[in-house]
């Protein structure tokens, strides 16, 4: 089984500040972490192999600095890494981050693909099941559960907000990891020596350029901008009315909804 | 010259400060409470190789360095000085003598179980009778005819010893002789030999979590294949992995006092007295600024230390100046750190008071400050 694990670096979100004239995340001397959910997929992909025996890639792409999060996820038990990293890639898109990636996993080759399922950052929780749909691969999203039942059968148990679901899928698949799927191990002290001693593929825009065309990827192939970010501005605490009976507590609902023109 | 770590290192930085934040932390007041060791801990401590650290991977080492040893050694003793002695004394004082002094067989079957995490290891050297003077060691060995040798004699403050499997155990071979030509270090199997005996755990100040007992030896026969290097040069081989095993006691001592420091720091931004945090008062400023700079001059002769024993130049002076001043330097930063945080800092509720009690062992073991400044006036051919 070939599997290949996309993941994002972000900043530790747990201390990040808001610049509070450009509403935009302050980086600077924010530590650099794995996304919580891309830990969650690399753990997934080693408990496989060790299960089942698995090639598992690992995938980034990102600035130069996001090489030590590559070389975490070798630490923990990948077996390669890829960077892609490159003036050209700068400023995509969900849309157009996933069709580079998409691009790079079609290079590599894989049997599954298994991203988290949303990173700290853009919370947009869009690259995985884009990726899926550029490379044509069934999906599943919010995996909380996954089982190898042999052949190229998986069966996934997947999240809602209120039950959820199991799915037999087929690989070639794609499936969106969540932090509930397992607990990541630590690195080893071996495997980060291992580690230093292998190379980082760093795939730039030239190792891609016959299957990428430059008009969709970057600022200028991203059909979503951010234009404006901004603070939520915080809502009074709503009022909490105790001690009703069930009549009385409609009554209330009611002239409350009247009192404001609502209804 | 450059005082950076490398990204190897750093990341290796970043493995053990997430493991003692998420695994140690929890359970390091307890641990301390209970005088003992969780066994669960120690597994998980194996599983991820913090008992092979500085050791090739071919012998199931880590692969790292001295540097990455202190490294963790530093940032597991932030949490928790009893994790940082059981590391150390299995690393240093067992694997290191093992690793420079054992045979090609003796490796094999001795060492690579206690560097792949699967045993534990100890060291005993220091008696009731022979502290600072190792030499007035009363341990025996004699020989037998069919080239075996029987053991007799007793050791203390053996650390690990309360469930250590193998042992680097120095006793006397030769009386007729000084003891520093007349001592010999054997490999001894804790669990398997009969005529051991290892004490309950010996009550201490701090370090109560680590496993620390007298180990009695009464007519223990070992075979003659576990001497180890040479007949007579058990001496040696002590002085050689207490000069290795200062390293780590440094970069304990450092942990413990960046621990203290930590917290206090954490406490002085959160605590008002006369209408203010305690920590924007210029008094706590100061003293937390002398406190940052005494931990980072530690550090760098940590690390100068390490250095020079990684590249096999001579180290054992600078180990023991980084001994001796980072002990010192643990010991006026917990006791500050107490006085910072006030009728708090001396409640169990909060670490420092426990950092505080165990800071004063890195002063004795492993040589006590006395010792160091005797190592360090004999290098400098006074």
């Amino acid at each position: 089984m070939k599997i290949c694990v996309c993941i994002k670096q972000v900043p530790d979100t747990a201390e990040v500040k808001l610049d509070p004239k450009t509403n935009t995340l302050i980086r600077d001397g924010v530590p650099s972490i794995i996304n919580h959910d891309d830990r969650s997929a690399i753990e997934t992909a080693i408990q496989l192999k060790e299960q089942y025996g698995a090639h598992v890639s690992v995938v980034c792409m990102g600035p130069p600095q996001a090489d030590i999060a590559l070389r975490e996820a070798l630490a923990m038990g990948c077996d390669e890494a890829y960077l892609l990293s490159a003036r050209e890639f700068g400023g995509s898109d969900t849309y157009a981050t996933a069709t580079i990636i998409a691009t790079a996993l079609r290079k590599i080759g894989f049997d599954l693909v298994i991203t988290g399922r949303q990173a700290i950052d853009g919370d947009t929780a869009q690259v995985g099941p884009q990726i899926a749909e550029q490379l044509h691969l069934p999906q599943v999203t919010y995996a909380e559960e996954l089982k190898y039942e042999g052949g190229d059968t998986l069966i996934v148990r997947r999240q809602f907000e209120d039950q959820s679901h199991m799915i037999k899928i087929k690989m070639p698949c794609l499936i969106t990891a969540l932090t509930e799927l397992n607990e990541p191990r630590y690195m080893s002290v071996k495997g980060i020596t291992s580690a230093y001693q292998q190379e980082v593929n760093v795939w730039g825009f030239d190792a891609l350029k016959d299957d990428l065309n430059p008009a969709w990827i970057g600022l200028k192939g991203s059909p979503t901008n951010v234009f404006q970010s901004f603070g939520k501005q915080l809502r009074q605490a709503g009022k909490v009315m105790t001690g009703l009976s069930d009549e009385q507590a409609v009554d209330a609902i009611m002239a409350k909804l009247i009192e404001r023109h609502i209804i | 010259m450059d005082f950076k770590l490398d990204k190897c290192h750093e990341l290796q930085r970043q493995l053990f400060r997430s493991f003692a934040e998420n695994e140690i932390k929890p359970i390091a007041k307890d641990m301390d409470e209970n005088e003992a060791y969780d066994l669960d801990l120690l597994a998980k401590l194996q599983k991820y190789g913090f008992f092979g650290i500085p050791f090739p991977r071919e012998l199931g080492g880590g692969g790292s360095d001295n540097l990455g040893y202190a490294l963790a050694m530093e940032e597991c003793s932030r949490i928790d000085a009893s994790t940082g002695i059981t590391m150390s004394v299995h690393t240093s004082l067992c694997c290191q003598a093992i690793y420079h002094n054992g045979t090609p067989e003796q490796k094999e079957k001795y060492l690579r179980p206690l560097i792949d995490g699967t045993k534990m290891g100890c060291f005993g050297l220091t008696e009731p009778g022979a502290g600072s003077d190792v030499a007035g060691a009363q341990t025996v060995a004699t020989q037998n005819e069919d080239g075996s040798w029987t053991i007799n004699g007793s050791k203390i403050f053996t650390t690990n010893s309360g469930f250590a499997d193998t042992c680097t155990l120095f006793a006397i071979t030769d009386r007729n002789v000084k003891a520093s030509k007349g001592m010999t270090c054997f490999i001894v199997d804790l669990k398997e030999m009969p005529g051991i005996t290892i004490s309950d755990n010996i009550e201490r100040m701090g370090i109560r979590a680590a496993s620390n007992c007298i180990v009695t030896y009464d007519n223990v026969r070992v075979p003659a294949d576990r001497v180890l290097g040479k007949v007579g040069g058990g001496f040696k081989i002590a002085m050689q992995s207490l000069d290795s095993g200062r390293i780590g006691i440094a970069a304990q001592a450092v942990g413990i006092a960046q621990g203290a420091l930590d917290e206090s720091i954490k406490y002085a931004k959160a605590r008002k007295q006369f209408g203010r945090p305690i920590v924007a008062f210029q008094n706590s400023q100061f003293k937390l600024a002398e406190c940052q700079t005494l931990i980072e001059a530690a550090r760098l002769l940590v690390w100068k230390a390490a250095i020079a024993e990684d590249k096999g130049e001579p180290f054992s002076a600078l180990a023991a100046q980084a001994k001796l001043f980072a002990s010192d330097v643990a010991v006026q930063v917990t006791r500050y750190a107490v006085q910072l945080m006030g009728g708090y800092g001396y409640c169990r509720e909060y670490p420092v008071e426990r950092m505080y009690r165990d800071a004063k062992i890195t002063e004795i073991y492993e040589g006590t400050s006395e010792v160091m400044k005797m190592v360090i006036a004999g290098s400098m051919k006074l």
